[in-house]
């Protein structure tokens, strides 16, 4: 793809892993997604991974306020952004620092020279210069003069010096579209829609941009470019989503789909906040957005227009979610259709808001007072977002019944290419909506489903009270009978469970039948597919049921447990599947794999796992 | 509205057993509500009563409309939701002291901010009734409850004070005593535009009874209540002879009659004034106290703005459909 004419040599590559690492004000997050999406449009298929500090703007250089941004590029059909790097870009020598430890010896170091000052290296903790020392000798060290060479090509734009500095993140990316062989066209287009009011800075990013292609063109450093040849997706029409993205669509779609108008009731958080900033941007689909003023709001203004009779949704993360608790019990005690999605982050408490984690499940399931049972479902990848947003809506209005959907922060912020759904691809959602007043009442049942019917304002002959007190059964009547009481708990629960007559099978990936079965559920999917992939590709008998569905479990999910002799359960928390698996599906042979770093997992480190499991016969702990 | 059915209190009352206690305000409230109603020509169906926990938030069962019983607090914040859904609904709030001001405070300043078209009728009785006497954010100074048995430590809040405080454009007071003034307030909440936010001075017999005799009593009224209303001026007492007045920058209590004092000397009351200086006065007064609507000014409410907004997009956007959504921006093909 490249136009140069004085190529060294070049190699072909599967795939290709960098890592962008800088200040939190250096643009990386931007450096990053122009590579991939620039590389999508190539047709290799991509995986991204922004890894963020919390601080806005953290002080320059210091340790803590880097920011990084992985990406993984290939010809095949990828779920990760990759364990081990191929390149690591250092904008300065923090970003070195707490980075390097995944750069495997022998692959690409480009850093930005004119950064290593003295005091930047101080604040870095280093007493001596790596790019001196010898220190980095095991890697191929490209030093270039990255601040000096933009400011050069930009100095006769009239910029001050610090406006001259933004552009250099766009030296850096013209260098590594060079190295990778990409087209810098895209990029360009951006820049002239992005700052079209600003013609100056489009130039500044141009020259930038062009500065670093042939800066790294002639630099002899460099021997070897890469090429990463188109991947073999399937054929269609597609685009890069963001998990975040995907899920605001994906509720959309389902207002559509099911004739209702859509209300999100929320409150920002990390990282859910990008759900409610999608939505906010299309009340041309009758979307209504309201910033509530808590957590609390978010939640019960969605109850109130959940009984007003739109599709209603609110968004959270984990600690917002402690404090919708008590309103989803109300949801929940009314049966009110409605979605709750914890976008999951690093916890306890306030925790790691910008990183991922995977530790929300058992406040998910039992996170209310009283017998409460809701459906949980969770998403496994950016694209998988929309279509679970869509099923939680779907099972919602079907069901009346509050659905939680679990996404977390590395597949709300991740992207991947989506192949393009329209409207007329989805399946049509039917809302329980009452039609005959007669003798209607709130709690009366379909007897295969056990919904209740719906009716709201507006809807004449069928005005009703309902409220979070215990209800007698079909009239909805307070009522706090002993035994009525005990025959509601078990009428909610029994409409729960009864979901799973309305859900897909859970699938098993690799070996049907065999060694070890490996489980995982929600955002670890990428990573548990690639390593499940390999183990069975040299002929291991491994396979992966991934649940999208968590409550109810799918109704095979006792038959898929019983063929295998081991399972693991691989969880980013510390084994709460693991624990709902062996109260509802005891008897097995169960092992886990827990990670709580806020990172996702390897696909080496689970594969290092698989044979441990496989090899063992105690369980292994983490 | 010429379509809507001539209705009855009786078109309103639900069929289950009314449950507070006997010789509760909340009663007279509840059939002052249910008298309102056929006033305002609204279909049933389109009514909402919505509500938190105390006793006054068992009020939503014993009205044959729409009605949630929600959690305590969170009323208002449940409104707002059913109002953005639907705008066109009449939506009434039942809510108290320690429902409104105390766990649902948040909410309360939000929705009064916002200018939600609603109307929050606050049943205040300055205790705790359902958890059995505890104090709350209207209890006195000193006041003698099951948690304060020392006397009260915790100043109280003035609800119309943080009502107006909160850019409250509708703010009444009035006595939960009186079946007809409460039923005419109600019916001119809900034609008022806006948040109307309505203090209702309750009795609860049970755990503060005769906390608002000196205002409510039939004997002691008169003189220690004035009841004002817009253009008239702010005149009472047993003899209908006293009023307010300004001087300088305080409200004074002068008698007509005396020290060359005439009723033109008297205030009128202007609830239409922008400005909330004067109202805030008025409701900071004790003695008299000061009920009726104090403040009513029409702004354009949330959910108008909010739908409004919502209106002009769909106008603006010319059709587009999902499918032009998810094919926005930048797409590719692979074949």
């Amino acid at each position: 793809m490249s136009n140069h004419f004085s190529h060294k040599s070049s190699s072909e590559l599967d795939s290709v892993v960098i890592r962008f690492a800088g200040d939190s004000g250096d643009g990386m997050q931007l450096t990053g997604t122009q590579f991939a999406d620039t590389s999508a449009l190539m047709g290799n298929d991509i995986a991204t991974f922004p890894n963020y500090p919390s601080e806005i703007r953290a002080p320059q250089g210091s340790l803590f306020g880097v920011s990084g941004f992985q990406v993984q590029i290939s010809d095949q059909d990828i779920s990760t952004p990759g364990d081990e790097l191929d390149l690591l870009v250092a904008m300065n020598p923090a970003a070195l620092k707490t980075n390097l430890q995944d750069l495997p010896p022998g692959k690409m170091l480009l850093v930005d020279s004119d950064a290593f000052s003295a005091k930047n290296l101080k604040k870095a903790g280093y007493t001596t210069n790596p790019l001196e020392d010898g220190s980095l000798d095991a890697y191929r060290l490209i030093a270039a003069p990255m601040t000096s060479r933009t400011k050069a090509a930009l100095l006769d734009l009239g910029m001050d010096s610090k406006s001259m500095d933004r552009s250099k993140n766009m030296f850096t990316l013209g260098m590594i579209y060079w190295i990778y062989g990409r087209s810098m066209d895209h990029t360009i287009e951006f820049f002239q829609k992005k700052f079209k009011k600003k013609p100056v800075v489009i130039e500044a990013n141009t020259r930038a941009l062009k500065a670093g292609n042939v800066y790294a063109e002639n630099l002899e450093l460099i021997a070897t470019t890469y090429q990463v040849r188109p991947a073999r997706l399937a054929k269609g029409k597609y685009r890069i989503i963001m998990g975040n993205q995907a899920t605001a669509w994906g509720f959309i779609a389902a207002a559509k789909k099911a004739k209702k108008e859509l209300f999100l009731g929320s409150y920002p958080i990390t990282p859910a906040s990008d759900i409610l900033h999608e939505l906010v941007k299309h009340p041309e689909f009758r979307v209504k957005s309201f910033q509530a003023e808590d957590e609390i709001a978010g939640v019960t203004s969605t109850i109130g227009a959940s009984f007003a009779g739109d599709l209603a949704i609110t968004t959270t993360s984990g600690p917002g979610l402690a404090l919708k608790g008590e309103a989803i019990g109300l949801a929940m005690m009314t049966e009110m259709p409605m979605v709750i999605v914890d976008v999951q982050r690093g916890g306890p408490s306030t925790g790691l808001p910008t990183k991922t984690e995977q530790s929300d499940l058992l406040q998910a399931l039992y996170g209310r007072n009283g017998e409460s049972p809701v459906i949980v479902v969770a998403a496994h990848s950016p694209s998988h977002c929309f279509d679970m947003a869509f099923e939680a809506s779907r099972l919602a209005l079907e069901h009346m019944t509050p659905v939680i959907l679990m996404t977390d922060g590395y597949i709300a912020n991740g992207s991947e290419p989506w192949l393009i759904k329209k409207l007329a691809d989805l399946p049509e959602i039917s809302p329980n909506i009452a039609k005959n007043p007669e003798g209607w009442t709130p709690y009366k049942r379909d007897k295969d489903s056990l919904a209740r019917e719906w009716a709201y304002p507006g809807m004449k002959g069928f005005e009703h009270r309902i409220g979070g007190l215990e209800k007698q059964m079909e009239t909805g009547n307070v009522n706090m009978q002993p035994l009525n009481h005990q025959e509601m708990v078990k009428i909610r629960a029994e409409k729960v469970k009864r979901v799973e007559n309305y859900i897909p099978d859970l699938e098993v990936e690799g070996a049907q039948d065999g060694d070890l079965l490996v489980v995982g559920w929600g955002g670890t999917y990428g990573a548990l597919h690639t390593a499940v992939r390999s183990a069975y590709g040299v002929g291991k008998k491994v396979g992966l049921a991934h649940f999208n569905y968590i409550n109810p479990f799918p109704k095979n999910t006792a038959d898929v447990l019983a063929k295998f002799k081991k399972i693991v359960v691989c969880e980013l928390n510390e084994g709460q599947l693991h624990k709902v698996l062996l109260a509802e599906h005891p008897g097995h042979n169960y092992f886990k794999y827990n990670k709580v770093q806020g990172l996702p997992f390897t696909v080496q480190e689970l594969m290092d796992r698989f044979d441990q499991v496989i090899a063992h016969e105690k369980v292994v702990t983490a | 509205m010429t379509d809507v059915k001539k209705y009855t209190f009786k078109d309103f009352a639900s069929d289950q057993e009314v449950r507070w206690c006997p010789g509760c305000d909340d009663y007279v409230i509840l059939r002052a509500v249910q008298k309102a109603l056929p006033e305002i020509g609204r279909k049933k169906e389109d009514i909402v009563f919505i509500s938190g926990i105390g006793c006054s938030s068992r009020f939503p069962y014993y009205m044959d409309t729409y009605g949630i019983h929600g959690i305590h607090g969170r009323a208002a914040a449940i409104a707002t939701g059913t109002k953005l859904a639907n705008p066109d609904l009449s939506v009434w709030v039942i809510t108290g002291d320690g429902d409104a001001l105390a766990i649902g405070g948040n909410h309360t300043i939000h929705a009064i901010r916002r200018n939600v078209n609603m109307n929050v009728i606050l049943f205040n009785n300055e205790i705790y009734g359902l958890t059995k006497g505890q104090f709350s954010p209207t209890s006195l100074l000193g006041q003698r409850t099951k948690t304060s048995p020392y006397g009260n430590t915790q100043p109280p809040f003035n609800p119309g004070e943080l009502a107006i405080g909160a850019n409250g454009r509708f703010f009444a007071r009035i006595s939960g005593n009186k079946p007809k003034e409460l039923t005419a307030m109600f019916v001119q909440a809900e034609q008022f535009k806006g948040l109307s936010f309505i203090e209702v001075l309750q009795n609860c017999v049970i755990f503060n009874d005769g906390a608002h005799d000196r205002v409510n009593g039939k004997e002691t009224r008169p003189d220690n209540q004035v009841y004002v209303e817009h253009g008239k001026r702010m005149i009472f007492g047993h003899d209908n002879n006293k009023g307010l007045r300004l001087n300088g920058l305080k409200l004074e209590v002068v008698t007509i009659g005396e020290n060359g004092v005439t009723e033109e000397d008297i205030l009128v009351h202007d609830a239409h004034d922008p400005d909330p200086t004067l109202h805030l006065m008025l409701t900071r007064m004790s003695n008299p106290i000061v009920t009726g609507i104090i403040r009513a000014v029409e702004e354009m409410p949330f959910d108008e703005r909010f739908v409004g907004q919502m209106e002009e997009r769909i106008a603006a956007s010319k059709g587009i459909t999902f499918d032009d959504l998810v094919e926005s921006g930048e797409t590719y093909i692979l074949d």
